[in-house]
């Protein structure tokens, strides 16, 4: 079964395969991180939160992969099965990029060819075929950002979470991860929760846009995204695209204050 | 040894380009050929000192030195000549520096085997680490010299004692520098493993130590040479089975055989530099296609 059989058509959206139900979190040094969050995520949508940072975004996937045990309300996900882009690459230094991508395959204990197979694959759909015997150190900020989205691919998760993957990277570099990105989404299919603070980068890749309040964390905001897959890279030109990523702006702002 | 630091110069040359990929990879070996000028800089310095040591000692052995003193300090042709190229004194020479050899080779073992066994538990277990730290640094702090005697008492006074001198004096930064290593992977490293599911073992065997490298290495040459020390500091207080070089040491001095003793001094410390330089090399071939500092893009 290829990538593209499983796929669902985008905008055919299915049943949640995430959700948050009243999800609340409190650290144990009483910080309020998260007050009251409750969405879903269905299989053919895309999903964005943006938020100031310190709002608490990040902490909502990590209570999505359970790395954080929230302290209030309900988390509905398929844990076994999830795909985790981090802020950092997290590559191993030791390990070329093949090697580095292998890794999830090979702790779900996945054969040897098969995983090679499933590797070589996701590092095509990259556009890293040609760095496969590198090591972390000698890639741009970019690429290993690549290594580390074809390293996820391996495990064809239904469910995507993406922690700012994109926010170290420079704008043009970052514009190109997210045409590969909503590329990507639209073969795959999967699920998608994205958090950024980049309006533009949520707006050009999500069917939905949500916007958090500074801390305590609560989602004061949703925007539907009316653009048709594949989303072409003069779109950010777009006098419509605008028109959204001012109305969330202000939103944001206003949350902010 | 962070892999993804921002705005690194190594990756900011490639980020920048326009085209449909983000760029090639940076060379980061640049293999240049080494010139002969390179070489006279790198090479000149030190030839010129040794020049001007070893003037400085012909100097002193026959200007400062009468006849009759010139025992205290022989001219380096004579060391040559006496120590070196007459192989009675040479090949005795060697013996003991095999043996002493074999004695830092067995205890350096014994070292990395109680060394890594005791860091890996200490890095699984935060009170195991508690419990067994301040007696490492207790260990670690005894003058060796203070418990030679006990040492001696202990468990005689042949080869046991001399490996026991050697395993003491190198434990501490095998252990020290192992478990540094094993707690350097990064945080996201390990939400990474826990993410999906990885056993204790796995993430040990996958994670933990392959990050450890190059602190164990690190570890692993200062104890070898502190482990060449070991041999011969026990060798010398410990006279029974083979003779080592601290008695072979002890006995020119006392028969006051200048030229073996600076024989076999020059020849200690060539072992301490080999030893020094093996290990370099196997931490380069272990480590240094990934790892930073490992010299190999200097």
């Amino acid at each position: 079964m290829t990538a593209a059989d499983s796929a669902l058509q985008v905008n055919e959206v299915g049943s949640p395969v995430l959700s948050f139900d009243h999800t609340q979190m409190t650290f144990p040094d009483g910080t309020e991180a998260v007050r009251d969050v409750s969405l879903n995520v269905s299989r053919g949508e895309f999903v964005t939160i943006v938020g100031p940072s310190g709002c608490g975004k990040s902490t909502l996937l990590k209570i999505a992969s359970g790395l954080l045990e929230a302290t209030g309300g309900n988390v509905t996900v398929d844990r076994d099965r999830l795909g985790y882009v981090f802020q950092d690459a997290t590559l191993l230094p030791w390990r070329t990029v093949l090697s580095n991508v292998e890794l999830l395959a090979e702790l779900h204990d996945i054969p040897k060819d098969e995983r090679r197979r499933l590797a070589l694959e996701a590092i095509e759909t990259v556009g890293l075929s040609g760095f496969v015997n590198h090591y972390p150190r000698s890639l741009s900020g970019g690429m290993k950002m690549r290594a580390s989205l074809a390293r996820t691919l391996t495990l064809k998760p239904p469910v995507f979470l993406f922690d700012e993957p994109f926010g170290a990277v420079d704008e043009i570099t970052r514009e190109h991860l997210n045409d590969e990105t909503q590329r990507l989404f639209q073969s795959e299919g999967f699920a998608g929760l994205f958090i950024t603070h980049s309006i533009a980068e949520a707006v050009f890749m999500s069917t939905k846009v949500m916007v958090m309040s500074a801390r305590p964390g609560r989602i004061v905001a949703e925007f539907d995204v009316p653009f048709d897959y594949p989303r072409k890279p003069e779109l950010r030109f777009d006098p419509e695209f605008a028109a959204l990523s001012g109305d969330i702006s202000r939103e944001l702002r206003g949350s902010h204050q | 040894m962070t892999i993804t630091q921002d705005g690194d110069q190594q990756i900011s040359r490639s980020d920048d380009g326009s085209g449909e990929d983000v760029g090639a990879p940076v060379q980061s070996r640049n293999k240049r050929r080494r010139s002969a000028a390179d070489l006279a800089r790198q090479f000149l310095p030190p030839l010129l000192l040794g020049a001007l040591i070893v003037g400085a000692w012909y100097y002193v052995s026959y200007g400062l030195l009468t006849e009759e003193r010139r025992f205290l300090l022989r001219p380096p042709h004579e060391i040559l000549q006496v120590g070196f190229l007459d192989w009675d004194h040479f090949s005795e020479i060697l013996q003991a520096l095999w043996s002493s050899t074999r004695v830092a080779l067995i205890g350096l073992t014994i070292s990395i085997t109680i060394g890594f066994f005791l860091s890996t538990i200490m890095s699984q277990t935060k009170i195991i680490e508690r419990a067994i730290f301040p007696y490492m640094v207790m260990l670690q702090a005894i003058p060796i010299l203070a418990i030679v005697p006990l040492i001696g008492f202990w468990w005689g006074y042949g080869t046991t004692s001399r490996i026991a001198v050697c395993v003491i004096i190198s434990l501490f930064p095998i252990i020290v520098n192992t478990l540094f290593g094993l707690q350097s992977a990064e945080r996201g490293l390990h939400d990474l493993f826990t993410l999906h599911h990885a056993s204790r073992l796995t993430r040990l065997r996958k994670l933990m130590f392959p990050a450890a490298r190059p602190a164990i290495f690190a570890g692993l040459r200062i104890s070898a040479g502190l482990s060449v020390i070991g041999a011969i500091v026990g060798d010398y207080f410990f006279g029974q089975g083979a003779v080592g070089i601290g008695q072979l040491l002890k006995r020119y001095s006392s028969r006051l055989e200048g030229e073996e003793l600076l024989a076999a001094v020059i020849m200690s410390s060539a072992l301490g530099v080999t030893v020094f330089l093996f290990f370099g090399w196997l931490q380069n071939i272990a480590i240094g296609k990934w790892h930073e500092s490992s010299g190999a893009d200097s």
